[in-house]
C-alpha cells in the first residue's frame, strides 16, 4: 500500500472525527459502534466460518452437496444466516479465483474484512487478465491443462472457493483440518497443505 | 461511468503486495469509517449503490494513491454533503477543530447527545433480491453478447466485459438494478446472471490459456448472442 504523507494521515484523521461528531450528534451513529467494530474484527480472532464449513463439506457429502447447492442452508449449521454466497469448487480439472475490479466486494460474512492486497490495484487489475503469473507470485502452480476460473464480484452475490483437501489429510477429523484451511485458500490464492513435519 | 475504479485487464500496477500478519484495522481512524459505513446503510442514509458511485467519483489521482478506507471516507462524505445528512461547511469546521486538538477524542465536538432510541447497527447489508417484475429474457446455456455501454453514470458492467460474447451460466433471480438505484430512479429489478466468457474474448491472444471469467450481469446489459454452431 502506498504510504500517504503524513499530513495527508493527520487531515484524514481529522476528518473522520469531525464526521464521526457529526453522525453521533445527529442520532446516526451509536456511541459504542466504534467499539463494537473493533471487538469484532480485532477480538474475535477465532476460526472463520468459512474455514468451518469447507473442513466439514471435506469429511461429510451431504454437507458438500448443500454447501455448494443450498449454502443458505448449509451455513445455518454455524449460525449464520446469509443467502448471498456462493460457493465454487477446485478439482484436479479446475482452479477458481476470486476477485472484484470494480471495488472490493469480499464475502466478509464468512472470512472477515479482507486482506489489503485483495483491495488494492495489482490484483483487482491482473487477476482477470494474468490469474496464472499472480498465482505464480503467491506460490500456488497451476498447469495449462488445468482451466482456471476467475469470479468477479460485480453484484451481490460473493464468492468463496472450495478447495482441494490436501494429500494425506484423511487421518484427521473436522476440528484437525480448520487450522489448516487459511483465508487466502478460501479466496484461490492458496492451497491447503499439511503443515511440515517435526 | 468509465473512472479508475474499473482496473480488471489494466497494466504497469506491478506485483501484488502482500502483508505479513495485517492487521484487521491499519490505524483506529479505519475502524472508525467503516462504522460510519455500517451506521449510514442501518439508518438508510444512502444505499449501496449511491455510496459506490461516490467512490467512483473520487479525484482519479487520489484514488490511485489511496487506501480502501479513505476511498470509503471520501465517497461517503460526498454523498452525505449531496444529501444533506451534513454540510459541507459544518464538516469542514469540524476538521479544523480537530485538527487544532490532534488528541481530542470525537466526542470533544459534540455539542449535546441525542435523546430517545439509539440509532440502528446492522452488520449485514440488505438482501437486493427482489420478486421478479418479467420472466427472465436468457436461460443458462443462451449465447449472449454484452453491450457497448458507457454510462455517464454508475454500471457494473466491467469495461474489459463489454461488447464481448459470453454464455449464460446461471440465472440469479432479480435484483436490485445499480444503474438506477444510483442514481435515485428506483430499484427497478432485473435478472441477474452469471455469464460465462473465454478470456480469450476478453484479452485476445494475450490471454493466458484455458482461462474462463464468470461475471455477474444484469439483463439490461446482454443482448441475444449467435446460436452455438
Amino acid at each position: 500500500m502506498g504510504k500517504n504523507h503524513p499530513n495527508v494521515d493527520k487531515y484524514v484523521e481529522s476528518r473522520v472525527r469531525a464526521l464521526e461528531s457529526l453522525l453521533l450528534e445527529k442520532g446516526i451513529l451509536p456511541a459504542d459502534a466504534v467499539d463494537r467494530v473493533i471487538q469484532r474484527f480485532e477480538a474475535d480472532t477465532g476460526p472463520l466460518i468459512g474455514a468451518r464449513a469447507v473442513a466439514r463439506a471435506w469429511r461429510d457429502p451431504d454437507y458438500k452437496r448443500r454447501l455448494l447447492e443450498e449454502p443458505r442452508r448449509a451455513l445455518a449449521d454455524f449460525g449464520l444466516d446469509f443467502d448471498m454466497l456462493r460457493v465454487v469448487e477446485n478439482t484436479a480439472a479446475v482452479h477458481n479465483l476470486v476477485v472484484c475490479t470494480l471495488c472490493s466486494c469480499y464475502p466478509w460474512a464468512v472470512l472477515g474484512l479482507p486482506p489489503t492486497w485483495y483491495k488494492m490495484p495489482a490484483y483487482r487489475s491482473r487477476a482477470v487478465v494474468e490469474p496464472r503469473k499472480v498465482l505464480g507470485e503467491f506460490g500456488v502452480e497451476v498447469p495449462e491443462s488445468r482451466e482456471i476460473r476467475v469470479w468477479d464480484s460485480s453484484a451481490e452475490l460473493r464468492y468463496m472457493v472450495l478447495p482441494e483437501p490436501p494429500a494425506g489429510s484423511g487421518h484427521l477429523d473436522e476440528a484437525g483440518l480448520v487450522p489448516l484451511i487459511s483465508r487466502d485458500a478460501l479466496i484461490g490464492v492458496a492451497e491447503v497443505r499439511l503443515p511440515p513435519r517435526g | 461511468m468509465d473512472g479508475v475504479h474499473d482496473l480488471g485487464g489494466m497494466h504497469g500496477f506491478g506485483p501484488v503486495a502482500r502483508e505479513q500478519n495485517e492487521p484487521a484495522f491499519h490505524a483506529a481512524w479505519e475502524a472508525a469509517v467503516y462504522a460510519i459505513m455500517r451506521a449510514s446503510m442501518s439508518n438508510g442514509l444512502y444505499n449501496l449503490d449511491e455510496f459506490r458511485h461516490g467512490v467512483e467519483r473520487m479525484d482519479p489521482a487520489h484514488y490511485l494513491r489511496s487506501g480502501y478506507y479513505e476511498h470509503w471516507l471520501d465517497g461517503i462524505t460526498r454523498v452525505q454533503v449531496e444529501k444533506g445528512v451534513v454540510s459541507a461547511e459544518e464538516l469542514e469546521r469540524r476538521t479544523e477543530f480537530f485538527t487544532a486538538r490532534p488528541d481530542a477524542p470525537a466526542t470533544t465536538a459534540v455539542r449535546a447527545m441525542p435523546t430517545g432510541a439509539p440509532p440502528r447497527f446492522r452488520w449485514m447489508a440488505e438482501p437486493s433480491e427482489r420478486p421478479a417484475t418479467a420472466p427472465p429474457r436468457f436461460a443458462p446455456g443462451d449465447a449472449v453478447v454484452t453491450r457497448n455501454l458507457h454510462p455517464r453514470g454508475h454500471t457494473r458492467l466491467p469495461r474489459y466485459a463489454r461488447g464481448r460474447k459470453g454464455v449464460i451460466h446461471t440465472v440469479h433471480g432479480a435484483h436490485v438494478f445499480p444503474d438506477t438505484n444510483a442514481h435515485g430512479a428506483g430499484e427497478q429489478p432485473q435478472t441477474l446472471y452469471s455469464v460465462c466468457f473465454d478470456a480469450r474474448e476478453m484479452f485476445g491472444e494475450t490471454a493466458e490459456a484455458n482461462q474462463k471469467i464468470y461475471i455477474d450481469l444484469w439483463e439490461p446489459y446482454l443482448e441475444p448472442g449467435a446460436p452455438r454452431g
